[in-house]
């Protein structure tokens, strides 16, 4: 378990003093996969470097299984660095040495026998589907066949915890999905933690199943990635959820709203307005509209406007009555 | 044409060239090579030092001898090098037993080689990618595991051909320790070009000269673009 408490780090820099982190606590269990999102300059690349001291926090506390990361000696350090890995946004391969060697670079730093290395070393390269690369150099790999080398460098030394910093941020969508796959296949087989920092709301729904809502250096919101993706409670989570804004769209005459919010495969299945029209006569005007996959399911939400209250407050009450919906009113 | 080459001045230099030629080609070459690894073997973990010695580098050096380390150099690369070969001679004496002679020419141009090798190095060495730096640190790596594992091997190509421009400034310095007897090319275009007023001489050496840095600089463009694994496609 890695807990982090009231985390503070401030950088000064000649004529500013920039609060990268301000008292972040942040809980993460054993085997999940937890993300970590927030906009740029949001303080996450600073959080994960507090993980495992890259980066010293002015105050609080890194307990990885209950040790204080922050008290070690330097060799302890370094060990406990062996253990928590870290990916990143440009994979940061040696350009120098083979996959091969890259891989077992970790190895080598540990004192790990030549041969006992690399055999552990191709065994990795199978697992993340480069067993022909072993003798090329990073250079002459795509973007996504070095990210894989950059795991399965980083899984050399059986880590408890893998941090992704950005680690798809520099890849196309679709090997960006790839990479992802990978990461929650290892995570399923091998029971690592994975944290995940990134500026996508897209990574989070894919593999997540833990987020924590980072704003100016403050944990905005955290939870569960479908309690946070269908009820948003803080701005910062709303602006990540509806990046489309659909909280402002504007009508001129005063309306009266609900969010529909659908989750699972019987909501997605029945035609709710239809329904609501034929059934009840209610006009329902959707305002916006979106479905995404979180984890396996497929989830959405809905903005409605209605007439008057008394159709609204039908509305409500028809809605409720639907499996897998919930239903919020929505301030004009 | 042919008068040119029956002339005598023509077959003395044809028979100094046959004499004296080969000895100094042999002597140039091997005062340069000599001297370049000494001052390599000073100037690559001084340069290294100054290059992860920063106050926010792997091994942070204390204030005091990181400006020391800075200032001495500086003094050194500033001194012209016949000047300097003056100012160390009775360093040169003590450590060969005499100031002048091609053994004694060393001296003074290792310690000329040496601070700009070492700034050279540091140069190749700030070159690389911080970000791998930050991934071995992450992958636990020690800072002597960072230098040797990392930042030297990843800079070799760049290492290469700063030393190959040490090696070509080296050999230019050979040339002038000529002043003061070191042997070689250098001491045959004085001796014969400047004393003696055989010209041909001292053009030919010239042209010796230019061929050898020529075959030095080939060479070590050479080994740089071979060495470097991010060039293979």
């Amino acid at each position: 378990m890695i807990e982090l408490r009231n985390l503070t780090k401030t950088f000064h820099t000649a004529d500013t003093t920039v609060e990268a982190l301000k008292n972040v606590s942040i809980t993460v269990g054993d085997g999940d996969i937890f993300g970590i999102i927030g906009m740029s300059g949001a303080g996450k690349s600073t959080l994960v470097r507090c993980i495992n001291m890259l980066e010293r926090p002015d105050s609080g506390e890194v307990l990885i299984d209950g040790v204080d990361v922050g008290k070690l000696k330097n060799k302890e350090l370094r060990n406990t660095r062996r253990e928590v890995t870290m990916i990143f946004q440009g994979f940061n391969l040696l350009m120098q040495r083979t996959c091969l060697k890259n891989v077992m670079f970790p190895l080598e730093l540990e004192g790990v026998k030549k041969a006992d290395a690399k055999k552990r070393a191709l065994e990795l390269l199978e697992i993340v589907g480069l067993p022909d690369k072993a003798n090329a150099y990073p250079a002459q790999l795509s973007g996504g066949q070095q990210q894989r080398v950059a795991i399965a460098r980083a899984l050399a030394t059986d880590p408890k915890v893998l941090l992704c910093d950005e680690a798809t941020s520099a890849l196309d969508p679709k090997t960006s999905h790839a990479i992802l796959d990978l990461i929650r296949e290892i995570n399923e087989k091998t029971g690592i933690t994975v944290i995940i920092i990134t500026h996508q709301m897209s990574v989070i729904e894919e593999v997540c199943s833990n987020v924590a809502i980072l704003d100016h250096g403050e944990v905005a919101e955290q939870g569960r990635v479908v309690d946070i993706f269908t009820h948003p409670q803080s701005k910062a989570a709303k602006r990540l959820v509806f990046p489309e804004g659909e909280q402002e769209i504007l009508v001129e005459n005063a309306d009266y709203r609900l969010r529909v919010i659908f989750g699972g495969a019987k909501a997605a299945g029945t035609p709710l307005i239809a329904q609501l029209a034929r059934e009840k006569g209610i006009e329902a005007n959707i305002l916006g509209a979106s479905t995404k996959a979180v984890g396996d399911k497929a989830y959405g939400n809905m903005l409605l406007s209605f007439a008057d209250e008394a159709s609204k407050d039908q509305a409500v009450e028809f809605l409720r009555t639907v499996n897998d919906i919930s239903v919020e009113e929505v301030e004009v | 044409m042919s008068e040119f080459f029956a002339s005598q001045d023509w077959l003395d230099t044809l028979d100094i060239v046959k004499t004296e030629v080969p000895l100094a080609i042999w002597e140039t070459v091997y005062v340069t090579l000599i001297s370049t690894l000494i001052a390599l073997a000073i100037g690559l973990p001084l340069g290294v030092l100054l290059a992860v010695g920063d106050k926010d580098g792997i091994v942070p050096l204390p204030a005091p001898l990181r400006h020391f380390l800075n200032v001495l150099i500086n003094l050194l690369r500033s001194v012209p090098f016949l000047i300097l070969i003056v100012v160390v001679a009775p360093l040169t004496r003590v450590i060969i037993g005499k100031a002048f002679g091609t053994a004694a020419s060393i001296v003074p141009l290792v310690i000329a080689a040496f601070p700009f090798i070492a700034r050279l190095v540091e140069g190749s060495i700030r070159e690389v990618n911080p970000n791998i730096v930050e991934m071995a640190q992450s992958t636990g790596a020690s800072p002597f595991q960072i230098i040797t594992k990392v930042l030297i091997p990843e800079s070799v190509p760049s290492l290469i051909s700063n030393i190959t421009i040490a090696l070509t400034t080296i050999l230019g310095y050979t040339a002038m320790s000529g002043a003061i007897g070191g042997g070689g090319l250098g001491k045959l275009a004085i001796n014969y070009g400047y004393y003696r007023y055989k010209y041909l001489v001292m053009i030919i050496t010239v042209i010796l000269l230019i061929i050898l840095v020529q075959i030095f600089q080939s060479i070590g463009t050479k080994l740089s673009v071979v060495s470097d694994k991010r060039l293979k496609k």
